[in-house]
């Protein structure tokens, strides 16, 4: 017997469910880590969400009023949990900024170095993730493979694999021990042909472009209205990152290095030529396309660890002394926004002349971007918020904080 | 914009809703009267000299010494800071707006003090006055949902006071 099949939005009208809220989460694996997401929904379409956060609020910002900068560097790691690395620059360029301190060029390429490898291993992490998020378990393994070994190379320079503290305030807390660059230069030799793996397993994926393409539209005006940064904002077409546009003693990190903004320009991101194209389907602002410029800022950063790696062997001297546990702090306030996988992830710090600051608050990225989903889901299908939320690639520890 | 040349045709345009302006700081900042915010934010964010779209951070800041003896050589009165860190993507550059608020409205303990909100220039500024209601407590008018965000809803106090005490108990967890 043939059947027509209706417009699915007709039936809608025509036999109309009862609202019903549906709780999801703070324990859903979709939802990386204790968020909670209030659905309305009317049958498949949801017609509302809010999202309800503070699960692993931990007073960052008062703890950071009981202790000195350099005691707080290990809070900071706790903040993005997958990208401790850049938590810990952060902050330690905002105390710098205060101190008036510049590192010397070996600590800079140091930082760099460092800085961009964490990046790598934090995309890891949203890519497979969202490969979870979406119902292909694969990639995730994939992905954590070679994180894995990133972290192994973290665990040599610094001791942790998670927890890192290791960029401090006024350089490093060591400088990295003998051979590591060889076995860094090793992991990107074999690194850079497994992105291919990536695309074909999820970028040029016909279910993967099927679930994404289209969803989650974030239109560049309401990303800015929002405060949204990082992927997600290069992701709606804005070009922005904080690596070129920053204020003057971040963007100085990169002065000499050669990379071009992973943004589209005119229907083509800077790296084109080499990836997969632009599938069809897909529409600027999507979920498509936040997780490709996340694909593409991998390959931008093993581009910028090899500078890095280069320019750190040809300079002298040293990586950058931390400074004094207890050095006092000139009176003044400061804030400082750096460029971390997530978006900008900003800290304003007020002294009052002593070695403890006044106060210490954290501008998260994550909850920036996270704000911007109730706009995201509204009119969308269950099954569609995962894969929104995913594309934002949010982190808990940095919302709450 | 240079920073000085923003505060000088803010002035102009706006004349005393401007209290201060700090230009040797490290990031300058412009002081705005609490009554007259919505104005100059509205200004900052519209003017096609400005145009300051993104809005990163609003924070609080207590200013109250809670030590009696070094509270009688501080130079400033205790109040609160409501602290505006905006930016312009399409003409790059940076401003820092501050406001001051009497800690408690009227002075009557409990009462918190109210500053307009700026949600409807820049949506994000939503979240972020829930979180400084929230831990600071500054009570947003007009704001289309104000309720707290980190802290649980039955939480009591504004855990970032500098006079704030954790309390002893909470729903039968042990505070201190």
């Amino acid at each position: 017997m043939a059947t027509t099949v209706e417009d699915p939005r007709v039936i809608e009208v025509d036999v109309r469910t009862d609202e019903m809220l549906v709780n999801m989460g703070p324990q859903h694996p979709s939802t990386h880590g204790v968020l909670r997401l209030v659905l309305r929904t009317d049958g498949e379409v949801v017609s509302e969400v809010t999202p309800h956060i503070g699960y692993l609020h931990r007073c960052a910002e008062k703890i950071g009023e009981n202790l000195t900068p350099r005691q707080y560097i290990p809070y900071t790691d706790r903040m993005d949990y997958l990208a401790g690395m850049n938590m810990n620059l952060g902050w330690a360029l905002t105390v710098e900024k205060l101190l008036d301190l510049r590192v010397p060029e070996k600590g800079r390429h140091l930082r760099v170095l460092i800085a961009e490898m964490g990046r790598i291993a934090s995309h890891l992490v949203g890519m497979g993730a969202y490969g979870l998020d979406l119902g292909t378990f694969s990639p995730f393994l994939y992905a954590f493979r070679e994180r894995e070994k990133i972290l192994d190379l973290f665990e040599e320079a610094c001791g942790a694999r998670l927890t890192y503290s290791y960029l401090t305030v006024g350089g490093a807390t060591a400088d990295l021990p003998k051979g590591w660059l060889e076995k860094c230069e090793a992991f990107l030799d074999q690194f850079v042909p497994v992105i291919d793996e990536y695309h074909t397993l999820l970028t040029t994926n016909t279910i993967f472009i099927k679930r994404t393409a289209g969803i989650g539209l974030l239109s560049p005006e309401m990303a800015i209205d929002y405060g949204c940064s990082g992927p997600v904002l290069r992701g709606s077409g804005v070009d922005h990152d904080l690596r070129r546009d920053g204020e003057t003693i971040y963007t100085s990190m990169y002065d000499d290095y050669n990379f071009e903004i992973i943004c589209e320009r005119d229907g083509h991101y800077p790296q084109d030529q080499d990836y997969p194209p632009v599938p069809i389907e897909t529409m600027l602002g999507d979920c498509w396309h936040r997780f490709y410029v996340r694909m593409l800022e991998v390959v931008q950063s093993v581009g910028l660890v090899r500078q890095a790696m280069e320019k750190y062997q040809a300079s002298e001297g040293s990586h950058g002394e931390p400074i004094k546990l207890n050095q006092k702090l000139p009176p003044g306030e400061v804030y400082l926004e750096t460029e971390a996988p997530r978006g900008q992830m900003g800290f304003y710090l007020v002294s009052d002349g002593k070695a403890i600051p006044w106060r210490v608050r954290v501008r998260s990225s994550c909850f920036s971007n996270l704000s911007v989903t109730p706009e995201l889901c509204r009119g969308c299908l269950i099954a569609d918020v995962p894969a929104v939320v995913g594309s934002l690639d949010v982190v808990m520890g940095e919302i709450d904080r | 914009m240079e920073f000085q040349a923003i505060a000088e045709r803010l002035q102009e345009r706006l004349g005393d809703a401007i209290v201060a302006v700090e230009s040797e700081a490290i990031d300058p900042w412009i002081e705005v009267a609490p009554a007259r915010l919505m104005e100059v934010a509205t200004a900052l964010r519209d003017d096609p000299a400005w145009l300051f779209d993104y809005l990163h951070c609003i924070s609080g800041v207590d200013l109250l010494e809670t030590d009696p003896k070094k509270a009688a050589k501080t130079e400033w009165e205790p109040h609160l800071q409501v602290v505006y860190h905006l930016s312009s993507i399409r003409l790059k550059h940076r401003l820092v707006l501050k406001v001051h608020l009497p800690r408690w409205k009227e002075d009557q303990e409990g009462e918190l003090p109210e500053l307009a909100s700026v949600a409807s220039l820049w949506n994000t500024a939503n979240w972020h006055e829930r979180e400084v209601y929230d831990l600071c407590g500054v009570r947003f008018t007009n704001h289309p949902n104000l309720r707290r965000i980190l802290c649980p809803e039955d939480w009591v106090g504004y855990p970032l006071r500098k006079d704030y005490e954790m309390p002893l108990e909470y729903h039968g967890i042990r505070g201190r």
